[in-house]
């Protein structure tokens, strides 16, 4: 396998680490600008440090180290504050706050670096697309060994959101939900917030070099808002969220590294690729979530009403043969969709599960009701004349009985009908003076 | 860091392109500009021309995205454009077509910017998942897949000659003819759907259920809105770029704000401010060489947004400062009358002749309220010069004539808002001061009537009603607070 992808460790395994650890990195403190419906902060604050480290750059002249950091955090800060400012004097609404302040630092900080374009070599859109296939080639000699230089760093800046996450996650779960809460608790809901676009900041300027802008971006806000889809408890979601990041940094990679071959070009992008992937498992999440999904919940909507179906099938057939027509037993397929006023193929479908039970038989173009069929119709049409007699007392008029009756009849179980029995005055027929089916007559018999 | 230095350099050098004529015109910075106001060469012209124009009708489109309080939804459809142009390039000659051609690219950035619109309402319906996460979602996933597609595309060998990154960076300097044309006609075309939607964009932004309620489809206005967006960053992005185009779409808009509360004058107002900034950021990126265009007019959108906030005519942050101040005052002079008339109160039932010397000293005022010496001394004096008060020998501050009108006004609107009070809403005579202190400057003209019809029909006729509760100031109110309860029981 290894031979086929021609793999290695010292170059792929980097490159497949140092994207697992920027995902990771980028996801954990997502997970409250998610929250706290500030999402595009992470785009914002990723472009609003560009000034902080040209500043940096024409201070300093070096490109690595610690000032390219203390630049994007106070960068980072000022376009918090900023925001911040311009939202409260100015009663400008988020969003525009956000754009005036993200655009204006950006072309600033463009402005700067061009006046220091003579001193660096250009190549645009690196901050763009990232470097993540170079990271193995500049390295750090630590101990011996040779590490990858933003692979070092990066390892630093997760293991600072992790602790940043687990230390203060009292104070971000509060303040993310009620920051008048946290004011009363006795800390700055502000602060926290502060301290966020720090660590934003931060996890911004190291991916840049490793990932480029767009996968940190992506890492901050795609996968908690799938995980989010998922479930509705903090610590899962920051759990998930991270799990979401570090799989779709290691299928991005590897799919990076097999699609081009297929596809008979040379590369592709390894940021672009992850980038895509963490959009599918958003994709999946979206559809396929157990409680939120829209799949889910189009397949739970249509499993109700083919229970529903089901039962009111075995009902009509029922009242068919109590109706009593001489020798009219069963009734065809055409009939019965009319009535139900449902298309023939889910009545099929319905017919067939009901044959499945052993509630139906068909014989030639007729369905009949079996021994068993019947019984658990009978318990239908029990619930259902029950809950009509109970509505009647209950002094609901004549006409809306039927109707109500028709819907709760499916969600009612041997005890509630008894209740209801025992509840109306007169157990033997309905309001239409139907008889109601008893329920030992019909209950299966214990084998 | 490898990275971080090489980028962006992009929003284009005039010089670079222009160096030619550059060359031949003398060096002065005058001249230049000069030659460059009277739009002597015809690239310059094209550049500022454009520039002008797209910052026009990004200006107008960005009002409705800032009013239906989605204003980085150009900051989603810009990036969403990206994966649309390259898989044109990449398919079209699949369908026989020129993958290069301006035409088709544009076709794709529609194309992906539209389905990035219809992502954004998706991910919307989507239960705990907001408008942000949204937008930010559309933003990186589509941008993401338009990376991965551009470096596939850069490898074939027409790609790299096609210029795609320019969608990414754009070159404002390089703007061509055509490109201004193309700018030209979009930016009617939007004129156009604006004039003919308005009413129900209008209503979209401001009244979301009304317009339902008339029949409108919300999805459909949205994606018409959005459509514009659209409209605007395919004809931009490659003209200026992504984050330029968001500027546009989001300052001018945010600017116009703080001038007006109308949406029609708004709309000029963002156009008026979105194409000052492309003429004069294209214009000064032209004198001054080493400025990349594109950042000067996102920094004059910045600069004139900032003057916006400060001195704008209706929500300005120095109109509110001054709006506030002058309630302030307004409130302050409305107590020091009412303060003096109340302090000598009781005179008017010793004597006729002394109803109208109503003077207090400056001591019994400051312990009335909780204002300060120099805040008061300032009200005296503003008070003074109105005519309202004046200092008489004995150095007391005492009321004139239409001094003491005024005052009665005030005392009347104060006592009828404080028997309102006790009467109607049930507050506790020791309280109804202070609340009919905070409401008394704000009652219209149709309230008193109102107020006077309700109550003052078993007062006796004419005079102004009795205050409810002991005549006090803030600093001995707690003493009368109890004395006032221990009549009540």
């Amino acid at each position: 396998m290894t031979e086929l992808l021609d793999w290695t460790w010292q170059y792929d395994g980097v490159i497949l680490l140092t994207g697992i650890l920027c995902a990771v990195a980028a996801s954990l403190p997502g997970n409250f600008l998610v929250l706290r419906r500030t999402s595009l902060l992470g785009d914002a604050v990723s472009h609003a440090v560009l000034p902080g480290i040209a500043a940096a750059f024409l201070l300093t002249h070096s490109r690595t180290g610690v000032s390219l950091f203390v630049g994007a955090i106070v960068a980072g800060l000022l376009t918090a504050v900023l925001m911040e400012l311009i939202r409260d004097i100015g009663s400008v609404d988020e969003g525009a706050s956000t754009g005036v302040v993200f655009t204006t630092l950006f072309a600033a900080g463009l402005v700067l670096i061009v006046q220091a374009a003579d001193a660096v070599d250009l190549d645009p859109g690196c901050v763009l697309y990232g470097a993540l296939e170079d990271s193995p080639l500049h390295t750090w000699r630590a101990g011996g060994f040779e590490v990858p230089r933003v692979t070092l760093t990066l390892a630093g800046v997760l293991l600072l959101n992790l602790l940043f996450v687990v230390l203060f996650f009292k104070e971000l779960l509060i303040s993310s939900f009620d920051p008048g809460l946290a004011t009363t608790g006795g800390y700055s809901a502000r602060l926290v917030h502060y301290l966020l676009m720090i660590v934003v900041a931060i996890t911004a300027v190291a991916s840049f070099e490793a990932a480029g802008n767009i996968l940190v971006v992506a890492m901050f806000i795609v996968p908690p808002s799938a995980a989010l889809l998922l479930t509705t408890r903090l610590s899962r979601m920051i759990w998930l969220s991270a799990g979401i990041a570090a799989f779709s940094a290691a299928a991005g990679n590897f799919s990076a590294t097999v699609l081009p071959r297929w596809l008979g070009y040379r590369s592709i992008s390894t940021a672009g690729m992850m980038t895509l992937c963490v959009g599918l498992c958003f994709l999946a999440a979206a559809l396929f979530s157990p409680s939120a999904g829209v799949v889910t919940g189009w397949a739970r909507r249509l499993g109700l009403s083919l229970r529903i179906l089901c039962e009111d099938l075995l009902a009509l057939l029922y009242r068919r043969e109590e109706r009593g027509a001489a020798g009219v037993s069963g009734a065809s397929v055409d009939w019965l969709s009319k009535k139900l006023l449902c298309s023939q193929r889910l009545l099929l479908l319905a017919g067939w599960i009901q044959q499945r039970r052993g509630n139906l038989v068909l014989e030639g173009q007729i369905w009949r009701l079996t021994e068993s069929g019947r019984r658990a119709a009978a318990l239908l049409v029990r619930s259902h004349r029950l809950w009509e007699s109970y509505l009647a007392t209950e002094g609901v008029g004549p006409e809306r009985i039927h109707r109500q009756a028709e819907t709760l009849e499916h969600y009612t179980s041997e005890g509630l009908r008894n209740r209801l029995d025992a509840g109306t005055a007169d157990g033997a027929v309905d309001p239409h003076g139907s008889p109601i089916p008893r329920e030992d007559e019909f209950r299966i018999p214990p084998v | 860091m490898s990275g971080i230095f090489q980028c962006l350099n992009f929003a284009g050098q005039l010089r670079a392109e222009d160096g030619s004529w550059l060359l031949g015109v003398a060096d002065s910075v005058w001249v230049r500009l000069s030659s460059l106001l009277l739009f002597q060469h015809y690239n310059t012209r094209v550049v500022v021309l454009g520039a002008l124009l797209l910052g026009v009708a990004a200006g107008m489109v960005g009002c409705f995205t800032l009013l239906r309080r989605r204003a980085l939804v150009g900051d989603a459809l810009s990036h969403a454009t990206l994966p649309g142009v390259g898989l044109a390039f990449l398919l079209a000659p699949l369908a026989g077509l020129d993958g290069g051609s301006r035409l088709v690219l544009l076709a794709g950035a529609a194309a992906s910017g539209i389905a990035g619109a219809v992502a954004i309402l998706f991910i919307r319906s989507l239960p705990r998942l907001k408008e942000d996460a949204a937008l930010g979602i559309v933003l990186s996933v589509f941008f993401g897949a338009g990376v991965a597609l551009l470096t596939v595309v850069q490898q074939s060998p027409t790609g790299r000659a096609a210029g795609l990154d320019r969608y990414i960076f754009g070159q404002t300097a390089s703007m061509t003819a055509d490109d201004a044309w193309l700018i030209a006609a979009t930016a009617a075309l939007t004129a156009l759907l604006i004039a003919g939607n308005f009413r129900s964009l209008t209503l979209l932004c401001f009244d979301e259920g009304y317009a339902s309620a008339q029949g409108y489809s919300i999805p459909l206005l949205d994606l018409l809105l959005m459509f514009l967006v659209v409209l605007i960053t395919m004809i931009g992005l490659q003209a200026v770029g992504l984050i330029l185009m968001i500027a546009m779409l989001v300052i001018p808009a945010a600017a116009a704000r703080f001038w007006t509360n109308r949406l029609l004058v708004m709309l000029l107002i963002s156009g008026l401010i979105g194409g000052v900034s492309g003429f004069v950021g294209a214009l000064l990126s032209a004198v001054f060489a080493d400025l990349p265009s594109g950042a000067v007019i996102v920094l004059t959108c910045g600069l004139l947004f900032f003057l916006s906030l400060l001195f704008g005519g209706e929500r300005g942050v120095l109109v509110r400062s001054l709006r506030r101040r002058e309630l302030a005052a307004a409130i302050d002079r409305e107590h020091l009358l009412r303060g003096i008339w109340e302090l000598r109160e009781p005179l008017a039932e010793r004597s006729a002749a002394e109803i109208d010397r109503r003077a207090a000293s400056f001591d019994e005022l400051l312990s009335l309220r909780s204002w300060s010496v120099g805040r008061l001394r300032s009200q005296i004096r503003h008070a003074s010069a109105e005519g309202l008060v004046w200092l008489n020998s004995e150095g007391a501050v005492e009321l004139t004539r239409r001094g003491v009108m005024e005052a009665e006004r005030l005392v009347h609107h104060h006592r009828l808002w404080e028997l309102y009070l006790i009467t109607h809403a049930d507050v506790a005579a020791s309280r109804v001061d202070r609340e009919a202190d905070a409401i008394e400057h704000v009652l219209e003209p149709e309230l008193i009537a109102r107020l006077e019809q309700l109550l003052l029909q078993r007062q006796r006729s004419g005079g102004l009603p009795a205050s409810p509760h002991q005549i006090t100031g803030v600093s001995t109110q707690a003493a009368g607070v109890s004395l006032q309860e221990g009549q009540q029981s």
